[in-house]
């Protein structure tokens, strides 16, 4: 019975959505206002219903109720219980529905608050996020039902699939839905602001904590994923320029380029028509991130089981949302003269080329993605487009990006002498030289991009130093008026410092892996020395491979490696467990890492195939300083968090002063 | 600044980023691009004796032979068989039967594979090897397990 219901709220929640179009259009073209603020409610009402569908569902998959199609198919009753949770988004039917859930969250969440909104405008964003909500609950209900029975019952489920079984993917899906739902939003206030034809600095203080908070979702999502890839596929690597992650990563950059211009647009009155725009792009390129994982158009890691008539549903979506709100950008666009004046050579000037370089980089993404299928379409071959190719293109421009957000933030408003600038960009300058003189001597790095990456990163911290040193005139003051200031910096200028070193050790994790990471493959048999190469992690380290024995899991078998780790004066230092686990339910195999993580960096074995007379495959990673990837990824979305919260207090304070 | 004249040199600077990157991004892609190739079209393709290239097809069952690190073993679509040798570490997934993925180059008639990804779990990989092994009636779902070379 609950599954009947659940299909029924969304049936009703279907009808709700329909309303939430056509009350707030009626409304503001009869100049009802009754019908403009009863927008909110029926948003709410309509959330309430998604939420009770959501929740008949999850009911299904905790109870274990195999009756239900999506239920039999993707969990099992063995299986721990986060894993039932978890499998109701581990497929296309139940990640659709938290699709749904989570975009009316946002909704509700702009109908509860925002009281100092203007109901009219308030009620035109709605109607539009009415529109996607209309389509996807319409694509959910026609398409792929999640309620769909089975009859007669199976005695059990098929389970999840065994890769999926983890508790970072558990938690990947929601993070990015949040992240490509939030842009929804973002999508809504440009087509809202382009209807009104007025777009001012308020309409960019509203929509900035939709921006930050969509943006920070992302980034985990993302951070979420690449951990997920690189502790889970046994490959060492945490990137592989895949569809699907190429996918996640374009929606990020364009929101990343956003929030920034968002940020000229609420300061300065400027860059309106860029503003819209790339609101209508990033919500655009999350569609079509929607559309290569379920079409299943590109041959991905991770994309859902194909089938054509969800793709072409999404497909149809994606030209909607695209093609309606660029045709009344060309209508419209024009009326929104932007109003600050400014020189090249300011913080805005440095925000457009941060704009130009996320813009250029997301089309450099989008080509390596799409080539292939053009590629087939026009020539009927099959071709693959793969990491030399990113990073040919992609790095170089990230490189730019990293050197531009270092000095970014020192220029000033409206214009920047560059005179003033030049005795911190020397000291900056000294900086790098003495990095770069110490990193080749003490490392003897693998050639002149390595020197050069390094060179950036040093680049980028003396920047994100500097800017904090001006603000709090160190040096130039006694120190304790220094610190005062420090702790009286705004919010805003905090968040900005930590998202920007996020970045910083983000690119420092990455680097140092790409550059100085270390391989061993080896054929060995039971009770054998395997010596690791010098790395900066450690010199001299070996690991005595003590042979492969039979454990039992949860609800799997393995065959477990048993390898001891001795640092160079012999002392044992841990036991790494590499396995390879059989799922009898679900008839497969997967290949478990074992990950010794320092601050300094990973070792990462795996164990592949093998036996007592020819021994066993082993493949040993030494990634230094891997971790500061993710703890980059964590501290931009600490410092967008951030930004969130002193958006909160510059509203507070400024409606406490009218 | 007039701010026509700032317009003018933001649109400059734009145009002359975008030539840069299209410049980039082409040359990357005529760099990069790696075909993908069945056996039969192998066999029925003239190729360039130094081509990169992708194989897809099923390990051939009792075809694979391991000595040390290096491996041999034969990639099939059902019609052609293609002899392919490995210097390294098969991944710890590949299997006899099932689909297979190795980039390299042919040489006097053997692939020489840089690499080989095994079907990882049963969305992924053959989605393009299926593809072709279904057209031509070879493939058989991806449930199938076999022959284990453990």
């Amino acid at each position: 019975m609950i599954a009947e219901a659940g299909h029924l709220f969304l049936i009703i929640a279907f009808a709700l959505s329909v309303l939430q179009i056509f009350v707030p259009t009626y409304g503001i073209v009869s100049h009802n206002p009754k019908m403009v603020t009863a927008t909110s409610t029926i948003t709410l009402i309509s959330c309430g219903f998604v939420m009770a569908a959501f929740l008949a569902l999850m009911y299904g998959f905790v109870t274990s109720d195999f009756s239900i199609a999506l239920v039999a198919e993707h969990s099992h009753s063995s299986k721990p219980m986060i894993y039932k949770i978890s499998g109701l988004w581990g497929n296309h039917e139940g990640s659709l529905l938290l699709w749904i859930l989570i975009l009316c969250l946002f909704a509700a969440a702009l109908a509860a608050g925002f009281t100092s909104m203007p109901a009219i405008l308030k009620a035109r964003i709605l109607g539009v996020q009415g529109v996607i909500a209309t389509a996807f609950i319409a694509f959910s209900l026609f398409t792929s039902n999640p309620f769909a029975r089975l009859s007669p019952p199976p005695f059990d489920g098929r389970g999840l699939n065994p890769v999926l079984q983890d508790p970072g993917l558990a938690m990947h899906p929601p993070m990015l839905y949040i992240g490509y739902v939030g842009l929804s939003l973002a999508f809504a206030f440009a087509v809202a602001g382009l209807i009104e034809g007025q777009i001012d600095n308020l309409w960019a203080r509203w929509v900035r904590p939709f921006i930050l908070a969509a943006w920070c979702a992302l980034t985990l999502g993302i951070g979420l994923g690449s951990w997920w890839a690189y502790y889970e596929l046994g490959w060492g690597g945490w990137w592989f320029w895949d569809p699907v992650e190429n996918a996640s990563l374009m929606p990020w950059l364009v929101a990343t380029a956003l929030l920034h211009s968002v940020l000229v647009l609420e300061r300065r009155g400027a860059l309106k028509s860029w503003t819209i725009l790339l609101a209508i792009l990033a919500f655009s390129l999350s569609l079509l991130g929607t559309f290569i994982v379920r079409s299943g158009i590109l041959v991905s890691v991770h994309s859902f089981a194909s089938d054509p008539s969800r793709g072409v549903f999404i497909l149809a979506i994606l030209m909607v949302a695209i093609g309606i709100p660029l045709a009344l950008f060309a209508w419209r666009g024009p009326r929104l003269a932007s109003s600050g004046d400014f020189a090249i050579i300011s913080r805005e000037g440095m925000l457009i080329v941060n704009n130009l370089l996320l813009v250029s980089s997301t089309v450099v993404v989008l080509t390596g993605t799409l080539y292939p299928l053009a590629y087939e379409l026009a020539n009927g071959g099959k071709i693959s487009v793969g990491p030399p190719y990113f990073n040919a293109t992609f790095n170089p421009l990230l490189a730019l990006m990293a050197i531009g957000m270092a000095i970014g933030p020192l220029f000033a408003w409206r214009k920047q002498s560059l005179g003033r600038l030049s005795k911190i960009f020397t000291i900056m300058a000294l900086a790098v030289l003495i990095a770069m003189i110490t990193y080749v001597f003490a490392l003897q790095p693998a050639g002149v991009t390595a020197i050069a990456a390094g060179g950036i990163i040093i680049w980028l911290v003396a920047g994100i130093i500097a800017e904090i040193a001006v603000r709090v005139q160190l040096f130039k003051v006694p120190l304790a008026h220094s610190w005062r200031r420090f702790t009286g910096l705004p919010v805003a200028t905090h968040a900005v410092t930590l998202a920007h070193f996020g970045f910083a050790l983000f690119l420092f994790g990455a680097v140092s892996d790409s550059y100085h990471r270390s391989e061993t493959i080896t054929r060995a048999t039971a009770n054998s020395m395997i010596e690791l190469p010098d790395t900066v992690m450690g010199q001299g380290r070996y690991f005595e491979f003590a042979g492969v024995e039979a454990r039992e899991g949860a609800n799997y078998v393995t065959q477990t490696a048993l390898l001891h780790l001795y640092d160079k004066h012999a002392s044992k230092l841990d036991t790494l467990t590499p396995e390879i686990r059989r799922f009898p339910v679900e008839q497969q195999t997967t290949s478990e890492a074992a990950i010794r993580s320092r601050l300094s960096g990973d070792i990462y074995a795996v164990l592949g195939d093998g036996n007592e007379t020819i021994g066993w495959t082993l493949r040993i990673y030494q990634n230094p300083f891997i971790g500061f990837i993710w703890i980059g990824a964590i501290v931009m979305a600490l410092g967008g968090g951030l930004a969130m919260l002193g958006g909160r207090r510059l509203e507070t304070k400024n409606g406490s002063a009218s | 600044m007039v701010p026509k004249r700032r317009r003018l040199i933001i649109i400059a600077s734009y145009a002359a980023l975008l030539g840069v990157v299209v410049t980039l991004t082409l040359t990357a892609l005529q760099d990069n691009i790696v075909f993908f190739y069945t056996p039969k079209e192998i066999a029925e393709t003239n190729l360039g004796r130094d081509q990169q290239l992708r194989l897809g097809g099923m390990v051939k069952n009792g075809s694979l032979d391991i000595v040390g690190l290096d491996s041999k073993f034969v990639v099939t679509d059902g019609e052609y068989d293609i002899a392919v040798t490995y210097g390294n570490a098969l991944p710890s997934l590949f299997r006899e039967g099932q689909g297979v993925v190795a980039e390299g180059r042919i040489i006097d008639g053997v692939f020489m594979a840089d690499n080989v990804l095994a079907k990882h779990d049963e969305n992924y990989m053959p989605a393009d090897v299926a593809e072709k092994l279904k057209e031509q009636g070879v493939w058989q779902g991806s449930e199938m397990e076999t022959g284990d070379a453990q």
